[in-house]
């Protein structure tokens, strides 16, 4: 590790030093919070706490809205992968036409924003399918979600193969399997459990994206919080708690993703250690992985 | 198409869009060097309360943040950081420049983190061996091997900010998902050239950012 190479190990002096610097950092840091949380007291008061001691506002707002989230973002990552996989194997295929028309869906839908694709997911249901206005939400959520994971699905999909040794592909074709099982059975496998890890990651991403549902009335978690602070007026808290249920979930799935990508590198030999980079741990970055590349 | 720009002013909310991204990029630079410099620092406190705003900013939804920054802090408290006369269009941007820069500082840390990692121990061991002090190895040797090794991540991080500029129409400032979204409700009609259009202009903004970001990191990538 760098990091620990940066300094030395710190003497008694340096050791005294870096404890004063220590304690005057925090104390500017506590500092700071200190008055975000002094200009929130009257917020922050135990009364506004307490609508969360009630087991109602659990059962009519906290767990809804809870469930909503998870509805929509397991559904897209379902659907998501289902597709993703579709267009990975076609950006894969030797059929011109079949990789071309795959390429421009996935550059396009790359490009533009989750938030635009809600939106319009939502609107051709209300305009052109006209769909019942009660499923619309959840369509224009889920639609918008899908369409832009599997593109970085695919996008992981087809890096994962591309990593593996050559040899992988040529000892499928030697033992008589055509290109396609070749891909089927022996490349597709390695590459999902290689890419198992940035999967994990991009869970975390969809559900933090369940939230623009917002803006077309999906009553996710957010949504359903703002409802309780119209009723109890505590929008500081609601918000607060909101975001440590996000936070909780989604640690534990980052968690997750770094103890299957420890699992896994181990096992792996080769070059085919796609997401060794040290990046794969930024579902942000990694929704955008091989744009770079 | 022509009139539909025109009478949308797709333009403009395009320009509204490109504003957010530029402040907010810099924005984020700023905070998230800070964040990676306290993160790799020897003192532990410090490394801990980067560690810790990262796994916390990194973990809550963009939308939350923004909300937080807007109706809590603005209108329940008031606190402003634009003129109290200003229109309360330019307070929702300049709230939505704040929530996109804390939001990306936290990625753009990570970036540099995964850089700093790119530099060799050997340059580290050099820079301590000639006598330069954490702050002086960090700055004069580290930090600009580690910004040449982080321009890849830093592209996707800045494409990933001009894309998630659009959350901020949920807070009511006038960029281009807030134009479409008026374009459809007006005229439903054409719901599909204006979905066109909107999404053009943003594969237009995205494209060459990523093209851009990876000629400069294979020119500047550092030779080993």
């Amino acid at each position: 590790m760098t990091q620990s190479i940066l300094f030395d190990i710190p003497g008694p002096r340096a050791a005294r030093r870096n404890r004063i610097v220590g304690v005057v950092g925090a104390v500017v840091v506590l500092g700071l919070l200190g008055l975000v949380v002094y200009g929130l007291r009257d917020q922050l008061s135990p009364q506004m706490w307490a609508p969360f001691l009630s087991p109602d506002t659990w059962q009519y707002y906290v767990y809804p809205g809870v469930f909503m989230t998870l509805q929509a973002a397991l559904l897209s990552v379902v659907l998501a992968s289902a597709l993703g996989l579709a267009l990975g194997i076609g950006r894969l295929s030797h059929n011109r036409l079949v990789g071309w028309v795959s390429a421009v869906f996935v550059e396009f839908f790359r490009s533009v924003p989750v938030l635009m694709m809600m939106l319009f997911a939502f609107y051709v249901a209300l305009f052109t399918l006209r769909l019942p206005g009660d499923i619309l939400p959840i369509f224009g959520v889920v639609v918008g979600l899908t369409l832009y994971n599997s593109c970085v699905m695919a996008e992981l999909i087809r890096s994962g193969v591309h990593s593996l040794p050559q040899g992988q592909r040529e000892a499928g074709l030697a033992i008589g399997l055509t290109p396609g099982q070749t891909l089927w059975s022996v490349l597709l496998p390695q590459a999902i459990t290689a890419m198992l890890p940035s999967l994990v990651s991009q869970l975390v991403v969809i559900l933090k994206d369940t939230a623009l549902g917002y803006l077309i009335t999906y009553p996710d978690l957010i949504r359903s919080m703002q409802n309780l602070s119209a009723v109890k007026g505590n929008l500081v808290t609601a918000f607060i708690v909101a975001a440590l249920i996000f936070i909780l979930i989604n640690y534990s799935l980052t968690s997750l993703a770094h103890w299957l990508e420890r699992t896994l590198g181990g096992r792996r030999a080769g070059p085919g250690a796609v997401m060794r980079t040290g990046l794969a741990m930024d579902p942000d970055l990694e929704a955008d992985a091989g744009r770079a590349t | 198409m022509l009139d539909l720009v025109r009478e949308y002013d797709v333009l403009g909310a395009f320009w509204v869009t490109v504003q957010l991204t530029v402040y907010a990029a810099v924005g984020s630079l700023v905070i998230g060097t800070v964040i990676a410099i306290l993160r790799v620092s020897p003192v532990r406190i410090f490394s801990w309360a980067g560690a810790m705003y990262v796994n916390v900013v990194r973990n809550t939804p963009l939308t939350l943040i923004v909300f937080f920054l807007f109706f809590c802090l603005y209108q329940l408290l008031g606190w402003h950081l634009a003129p109290l006369s200003a229109r309360s269009s330019t307070h929702a941007f300049v709230w939505g420049v704040v929530g996109l820069s804390l939001y990306h500082a936290s990625f753009v840390a990570e970036a540099l983190r995964s850089g700093i990692n790119t530099v060799g121990v050997g340059q580290a061991e050099a820079a301590r061996s000639i006598g330069l002090d954490f702050g002086q190895s960090l700055r004069e040797v580290i930090l600009p091997q580690a910004f040449r090794g982080a321009i890849a991540p830093l592209g996707n991080t800045m494409i990933a900010l001009t894309k998630n500029t659009t959350v901020v129409s949920t807070i009511g400032v006038a960029e281009a998902s807030y134009a479409m979204k008026n374009a459809i409700e007006f005229s439903p009609n054409v719901l599909y050239l204006i979905f066109a259009v909107m999404s053009l202009g943003f594969v237009v903004l995205t494209l060459p950012m990523g093209v851009l970001f990876t000629q400069v990191s294979r020119r500047l990538a550092v030779q080993r």
